[in-house]
């Protein structure tokens, strides 16, 4: 039997380390603080499992976790079919190709934060553009910062300029990639738009469109600064997502031991809705 | 079924050609058979694919028509036109299993379903896929997914033709000869007329009744692949058939002999024509070597299997001979003799003797 050459494995090791100083060992320090309480002065007191059963159990949290499933599920149940739409309607050829590819990946270029400003100062009623469009010439009672539907139109409308550019552009590498052959074929045999789409397109597109999934999933579950920099989580706490929540606790309350918890709450969950997108999504290649 | 007219097509990818080399397709005229197998043959970029995608439907010629059985169909899209169409990839659609497959263009034409059930099974006996019927079409292996591209083009009884762009393309060199003769067999069972596209010689002598040689966008000969091999019309045909192809000699003229590298070739007859470039032309099968004729030097022998081929210098031109066995060893001085009724001129690419008795 041939010797196989263990040296290979060093070279692994500054990625591990480099691993280990941002992800392990932040983690743990979390894992630290989610078992223990603190009154300051750097003493800790041992807790067990009480933060989690406390976050677990507290309507706060719930409440928090209920509005980020709404907000998550409405994006993706709008920039996954839209995106579809647009990269379908966008030309395969032509001059037209880079216009269209850069027009679409400019919202994504811009800051987070950015993106939360500019659609506060352009959604604020009376000053801003919208705001102003809305109330004053089509006289629709919309005024994000007071009302909780009009706030929660705003954070998704927001998600959807911003985002959906994601899915065109994965959707549109898939449409691509499906040689001309395929097109010939339906025309011959006789397939209707719909079953272009249906038995060629949407299959060819399978597999970005499953990253894409995943990619807005964990991005809109995780979503923090552009909420945050529109509406603070409010009116009142209408649009106070997971992670604003618990930056609320973290750092407004300072009550790292809840905080440590949910975050790892909020870990899981995020962790195991991947999983089961991925597992469901994956599941009829393996056949 | 039917007979299959192409008249004057003329077709450029350009919106306004100028002279002939602006047109991927120049001036074709051709006429195919009801039930026949025909060949396009040709390098690539000849112009073959776009011939065929107009027959198709995909593409509209700028100029002509196409007849189908005097009916004209020059603007008819590709569904309304029943044809079928295999590609080069195989095109299956991956989500369907291999029946649906089958059945696909059957359901699109509102077929019901005791029928397209008995198609189904009929053309998949036919394809030997019948025990694939109901597994999913996106696993199978190449041929097979290239005989359910062609199974669907099969399927519909009333398809006027079926056309093959390249079919064996991505198919494993020890299945493409099983392919090759199912489509054999199967040209036999349904007698549609079909058209195989092709820029490998064996595939197209071995398939077509009739091949169809193209070179840069112009029919160059329409023959029996023993017609091609024969009496090649060009030099061209001449070239890219056999192998190895047929020798082009620089040659001058005088009378009905050529004069070539200072030695007289007896031809096959008459030469007509005047001026241009003259090429005597005769393939290394009838080259043979003897104890007198053009003296040459041996360069060259390669074994390949069946025979030799022996490459020689004449003066300063290379040819090559053919020898089924004893062939000379390289650097010998040898004598070939040129076949006569093998030997031809060729004047700017064109045949230009005429055959002894025609």
């Amino acid at each position: 039997m041939r010797t196989e050459n263990q040296r290979a494995w060093f070279f692994v090791l500054p990625v591990l380390a480099l691993v280990a100083f941002n992800a392990l060992v932040p983690m743990m320090t979390v894992v630290n603080y989610s078992v223990q309480e603190t009154f300051g002065n750097n003493q800790f007191f041992w807790e067990g499992l009480g933060w989690f059963e406390q976050i677990l159990r507290s309507d706060r949290f719930q409440a928090a976790l209920g509005r980020q499933f709404l907000f998550t599920f409405m994006i993706l149940i709008i920039e996954v079919p839209l995106g579809i739409i647009v990269a379908l309607s966008m030309p395969r050829k032509g001059f037209w190709v880079p216009v269209c590819l850069v027009l679409m990946a400019l919202p994504m270029l811009i800051p987070w934060n950015v993106v939360g400003s500019m659609w506060n100062i352009f959604t604020l009623p009376k000053i801003g553009l919208l705001g102003y469009f809305l109330n004053d010439v089509l006289g629709i009672n919309y005024d994000m910062t007071q009302q909780p539907l009009s706030a929660w139109i705003t954070v998704i409308v927001m998600d959807v300029w911003h985002w959906t550019s994601l899915v065109v552009l994965l959707c549109y590498a898939g449409l691509v990639s499906i040689p001309d052959a395929y097109y010939q074929a339906a025309k011959i045999d006789g397939a209707s738009p719909w079953s272009v789409f249906r038995y060629i397109q949407l299959p060819k597109m399978k597999t970005v469109l499953t990253i894409a999934i995943l990619l807005r999933f964990m991005d809109s579950f995780n979503i923090y600064t552009e909420p945050f920099v529109l509406t603070g989580g409010g009116p009142g706490n209408s649009t106070t997502l997971l992670s604003i929540d618990l930056v609320k606790i973290a750092l407004g309350q300072f009550d790292l031991g809840p905080a440590a918890a949910m975050s790892l709450i909020y870990f899981a969950i995020t962790l195991l809705v991947s999983w089961l997108f991925y597992t469901l999504m994956t599941k009829d290649d393996a056949e | 079924m039917a007979q299959i007219k192409l008249s004057n097509l003329r077709h450029s990818y350009m919106p306004s050609p100028k002279g002939p080399e602006d047109y991927a397709l120049k001036e074709i005229d051709v006429t195919w058979r009801d039930g026949g197998a025909y060949a396009l043959l040709g390098p690539s970029g000849c112009g073959k694919s776009t011939l065929l995608n107009i027959i198709s439907g995909l593409l509209t010629p700028s100029e002509g028509q196409i007849l189908f059985d005097d009916r004209d169909v020059t603007s008819l899209p590709p569904d309304q036109r029943n044809i079928a169409q295999v590609f080069q990839f195989p095109v299956i659609y991956d989500t369907m299993t291999v029946g649906e497959n089958l059945a696909f263009p059957l359901k699109n034409r509102g077929v019901d379903a005791a029928t397209i059930k008995r198609r189904v099974d009929e053309i998949a006996e036919m394809l030997d896929v019948s025990d694939m019927l109901s597994t999913r079409a996106s696993g199978l292996s190449p041929d097979n997914k290239q005989k359910i591209s062609m199974g669907r083009g099969l399927v519909r009884d009333d398809v006027n033709a079926v056309m093959f762009d390249e079919p064996l393309t991505v198919i494993d060199p020890h299945l493409k000869w099983k392919l090759r003769s199912k489509l054999k067999e199967l040209h036999q069972r349904v007698k549609a007329t079909m058209i195989y596209v092709t820029h490998d010689q064996t595939e197209a002598l071995t398939f077509a009744d009739e091949v169809v040689v193209m070179q840069d966008g112009e029919v160059v000969q329409i023959g029996t692949p023993v017609e091609l091999f024969e009496r090649p019309q060009h030099t061209f045909v001449g070239h890219f058939i056999g192998s190895p192809g047929m020798n082009v000699l620089p040659c001058e003229v005088k009378g009905d002999r050529a004069i070539f590298e200072g030695h007289e070739v007896a031809l096959e007859g008459p030469t007509h024509g005047d001026g241009g470039r003259t090429d005597l032309g005769i393939r290394p099968e009838y080259v043979s070597f003897g104890e007198s004729g053009i003296p040459a030097q041996v360069t060259k022998v390669a074994d390949i299997g069946r025979h030799y081929v022996v490459s020689a210098m004449v003066g300063n031109t290379a040819l090559k001979a053919v020898a089924e066995h004893n062939a000379p060893n390289p650097g010998s001085h040898v004598f070939l003799q040129f076949k006569p009724e093998q030997s031809r001129v060729y004047r700017d690419g064109w045949i230009a003797t005429k055959e002894r008795g025609r």
